[in-house]
């Protein structure tokens, strides 16, 4: 008995023994894992998308434009942001105020700002270079300016605005995004580990149909307005003649111009951002695909520009640059002749190059010959040649 | 040397120097090989209507010189974005302008540099180039990126190979037109976004120099506003054994007399700009403003506040006018707001003007109509018209007439190029020699092709736009003009190069044309989808149910009472009711 009991205080001594080193190595996997995910972003972008056409849209213009201004304070510089207006109000020949877009009506905060880097305008605003942006399928001639060259430890923050409907955004008038177009839009994004974590935000109406559809981790989203409800525009300027702001964008500028670099809001303010009593609308959030808890969400993760940086003391060394040989021309260089009369009249005709028989040439002639020979038959071949 | 008018003491700037006074210069020496160098300078001539118009031009010079692949690594003054594009695509020349507004050349007399509304790109390309079309695209795509506009539409369906117009305007003596494109695109709007990129590629930015008044809210509340980066290798010296790239970039604006001036004929710089000026940038050699004052020459007609006691004479589009000039290097000239007064009366009638329009009826055919006006009363001069119009306008080359004074004029060169669908644009290339004081028609006809439903833009009802015709002429003038090719001469009278004295280069840039095309209605497909699915369903399905469908009569259910009697009647054994 004794050596069984013996054997049994042994059995539950390892026993706890190994307890206690499986529960310590889980805890330090999930420190592990906890801090991976809380140890953040390095770098900022932002794609900020206005998708209406004419003056009468004015509005989502300046929503996109203060989002801008408000982006670009925090920190986030023009190389990191992309901005698709899809028409130009600035400028417009209706603009009582050329090169401005005000925000309110009393004129008072003028969003275009003197600073304005737009990289996609007028037409070049489809949904198919949306989607290139977001998946990185551009042709190699784009320039840097119009790709958003993010890694897997970017937050980028996706804003559109526009005329929406359920289950879709409509771009320029004359053609539609979905929301499952979307959301395949963010799982290629999260499959080439093209963003650490992505926010998005849309001012339409029915705006939060465009998140039903999200499967992809990491997507935090935020609508101004449910399924079947309209979101509103805030309120007209008699002097420029259109409604200058939407209501959800009016007043997250307003929430947005308290932030500064260095402050600690958080995600469950911006959720406030709007009630039913200032917006008429509700707007929606959804966060079951985010990782991270929203209370610990900075609003700077998304909306201010984080610069990890790293002090080095090792010198580095410069190359020399190159001195281009300075071996003197020996031929005189003139100007040319801007207008040489003589010569232009008397210019050869340009030598066109010889290309061979189009296709339908080669066919007639075919024809031709071929009813030739049947008519008269192939003997008289050898009087032709 | 010395003049002195009248009782005041003024003094004429020499207009051919040999070398800057050294104690204006702020650049300090440097040992590199590449020295850069900045000048900076500004023209206000207030015009006839009683507007004003204000040239920028920012030059700089680069001596570097890329035509045998030379690869440079150190940026100075000259923009690294440029220097990289010029290096990597092989360019000779580059002539990009973004206009907003048309220049009315018989209220505002000529502009000291042309450019047509919209966006202009044209680029002479080294001969090292193969593929000269590939280039051109990705160079587009490039640039596009550079100044944030839409570029990138430049494509083989509106650019064209001028064979005759277009000559390269800084040294070189290849001239095969196999190596020059140009591109318009009349729609592009220019707004603060391509002036912020355009300011970054000045040495001192927006921060100090002349470059302070560039304020976006008053630049772009202006009749005229047009802006464009010129590069093209020059002679370094009189010589010219070697050459240096320039970059000049310049601003045109025209101020309009009651949207900016408030109706009174007094300007000042505050008002045009809103800013005023505090310093020189400090990297510029040179920094100056010119004031046309030569219909002042007695000082009836305006004046101008601080007065300076500096002039200059240039012979600029073939008139000599007289400058003040304010020269921002010297601290002395600084005070408070620059303050001018002024009031004009006559300007010298342009000598070549044109104008285009559309003529004809309803949306299949049309008539495009351009006219050129020839003011000289004796003399007449050759003109080269260049004419890109889009394909889907299809222009009937059999209707072309050239008439003046009611007679043909036969041209003496013509190159035409057709055009192929949707591939290339059409060209027209034209000499023709303008008589004395007249009025010179080109007319042709042209139908209107419908496109395919894809290729209309999100607002077809507004019309299709055809790009300007340029008009390249030598103009004789009554002023001999300047051939030396110095660099003392003030920017804005050596841009064209000129070889002969009696007659000077211009260009001039017609109206583009909004054409309607036949629009289809966008909402048929959707309509007859409809309307077919529901004749169909209606139709057929009745048809089906009508064919297929088995039909059994069925007696109506009795009365309650009846129901009853007949529960009855079974019991006793007798036929229901």
């Amino acid at each position: 008995c004794s050596a069984r009991s013996f054997r049994f205080t042994t059995f539950l001594a390892s026993l706890t023994q190994t307890l206690t080193l499986v529960v310590h190595f889980c805890l330090v996997f999930q420190d592990s894992a906890g801090q991976f995910f809380s140890s953040g972003h390095t770098n900022n972008w932002a794609v900020l998308v206005c998708t209406s056409r004419f003056w009468f849209n004015y509005r989502h213009v300046a929503n996109t434009l203060s989002v801008y201004r408000s982006v670009k304070r925090l920190g986030i510089p023009d190389s990191h942001i992309v901005l698709m207006l899809a028409d130009d109000m600035a400028c417009n020949h209706r603009n009582p105020k050329p090169a401005t877009v005000f925000s309110h009506k009393n004129m008072e905060l003028n969003v275009y700002g003197d600073d304005v880097e737009v990289d996609y305008r007028g037409y070049e605003v489809t949904v198919e270079n949306f989607l290139r942006v977001l998946t990185g399928r551009l042709p190699p001639s784009t320039p840097r300016s119009k790709r958003l060259l993010s890694d897997d430890r970017s937050n980028i923050l996706i804003y559109l605005t526009g005329h929406g409907g359920n289950g879709f955004l409509k771009f320029q008038d004359s053609e539609e995004i979905s929301n499952v177009e979307l959301a395949d839009a963010f799982e290629q994004m999260w499959q080439k580990r093209r963003y650490n974590e992505l926010l998005f935000i849309i001012d339409t109406c029915q705006g939060a149909s465009m998140y039903e559809r999200f499967y992809s981790p990491n997507l935090m989203a935020l609508a101004s307005s449910q399924v079947g409800e309209d979101s509103l525009s805030h309120q007209p300027d008699l002097a420029i003649g259109v409604h200058l702001m939407d209501r959800y964008t009016f007043y997250l500028l307003e929430f947005l111009e308290d932030i500064h670099p260095a402050s600690k809001t958080n995600m469950n303010d911006l959720f406030k951002v709007c009630p039913k009593s200032q917006c008429v609308s509700t707007p929606g959030h959804r966060t079951d695909l985010f990782l991270r808890d929203p209370g610990s969400v900075l609003i700077t993760d998304f909306f201010g520009s984080v610069r990890k940086i790293e002090i080095t003391m090792e010198t580095i060394n410069l190359t020399d640059p190159i001195n281009s040989g300075n071996d003197v021309q020996t031929e005189n260089n003139t100007y040319v002749d801007q207008l040489p009369v003589s010569e232009i009249i008397h210019q050869k005709p340009k030598q066109r190059d010889w290309h061979p028989p189009d296709g339908f040439i080669l066919g007639l002639w075919t024809l031709i010959l071929l009813v030739f020979f049947k008519t008269y038959g192939v003997k008289h071949l050898k009087h032709v040649f | 040397f010395y003049l002195y008018i009248g009782a005041e003491e003024r003094r004429w700037e020499a207009s051919q120097v040999g070398d800057v006074d050294p104690g204006m210069s702020v650049a300090p020496p440097h040992p590199h090989t590449n020295t850069d160098s900045f000048q900076e300078e500004l023209v206000v001539r207030p015009l006839h209507s009683g507007d004003i118009y204000a040239s920028f031009q920012f030059r700089t010079v680069w001596e570097a010189d890329f035509s045998r692949g030379n690869k440079v690594s150190h940026y100075q003054l000259f923009p690294k974005s440029l220097g990289q594009v010029i290096s990597k695509f092989s360019v000779r020349e580059l002539h990009i302008s973004f206009t907003q507004g048309y220049w009315r050349t018989m209220q505002w007399g000529q502009p000291f540099l042309p450019s047509p509304p919209g966006a202009e790109l044209w680029v002479w390309f080294q001969d090292s180039v193969t593929d000269v079309d590939g280039t051109w695209k990705e160079l587009t795509n490039v640039l596009s990126g550079i100044f944030c506009a839409s570029l990138n539409f430049i494509d083989s369906t509106n650019t064209v190979q001028p064979s005759a117009a277009f000559k390269p305007l800084g040294v070189g003596n290849v001239t095969d037109h196999r190596f020059l494109r140009y591109a318009t695109l009349p729609r592009e709007i220019v707004c603060t976004e391509n002036l912020t990129p355009w300011k970054k590629l000045l040495p001192c930015g927006s921060k100090a120099g002349l470059a302070v008044l560039l304020k976006s809210e008053k630049l772009f509340h202006s009749s005229f506003h047009s802006q464009a980066v010129h590069i093209r290798p020059i002679c370094q010296d009189q010589r010219c054994k070697s050459t240096s790239l320039e970059l000049r970039q310049t601003l045109n604006a025209v101020f309009d007399l009651h949207t900016s001036g408030q109706a009174k004929r007094e300007w000042s710089l505050f008002k045009m700009f809103s800013r005023t000026l505090t310093e020189a940038c400090p990297l510029a050699s040179s920094s100056k403003i010119y004031i046309d004052i030569t219909d002042n020459s007695q000082g009836e007609q305006f004046e101008l506040s601080p007065a300076s006691s500096l002039l200059s004479q240039a012979v600029v589009l073939g008139d000599r006018r007289t400058f003040s000039v304010y020269d921002l290097t010297d601290q002395a000239t600084f005070g408070s707001t620059r303050s001018l007064n002024l009031l004009i009366r006559d300007m010298l009638r342009p000598l070549l003007h044109a104008e285009r329009y559309v003529a004809g009826y309803g949306l299949q055919t049309g008539e495009i109509h351009t006219v050129m006006y020839n003011h000289h009363p004796y003399r007449s001069f050759p003109v080269l018209l260049l004419d890109s119009v889009p394909w889907y306008l299809r222009l009937y080359i059999h209707t072309l007439t050239v008439t003046s004074k009611g007679k043909e004029n036969k041209p003496s060169y013509i190159h035409y190029q057709p055009s192929k669908d949707r591939l290339r644009p059409h060209l027209l290339e034209m000499l023709v020699q303008l008589p004395p004081n007249s009025a010179t028609e080109v007319t042709v006809e042209f139908e209107r092709a419908l496109l395919k439903w894809t290729e209309y833009t999100p607002d077809p009802n507004h019309g299709f736009y055809v790009g300007s015709s340029v008009i390249s002429s030598l103009v004789p003038s009554t002023v001999a003009t300047n051939t030396s090719i110095t660099q003392e001469q003030p920017l804005f009278s050596s841009f064209f190069p000129c070889k002969e004295e009696l007659s000077y280069f211009v260009r001039v840039y017609t109206e583009p044309l909004l054409v309607n095309l036949p629009t289809p209605d966008f909402s048929m497909p959707y309509n007859v989808i409809c309307l077919t699915c529901t004749v169909v369903a209606v139709g057929y399905g009745s048809l089906y149910n009508l064919l297929t469908r088995s039909f059994q009569i069925e007696e109506p259910s009795p009365g309650l009472a009846k129901r009853i009697a007949n529960v009855i009647r079974r019991m006793r054994g007798v036929p229901p009711l």
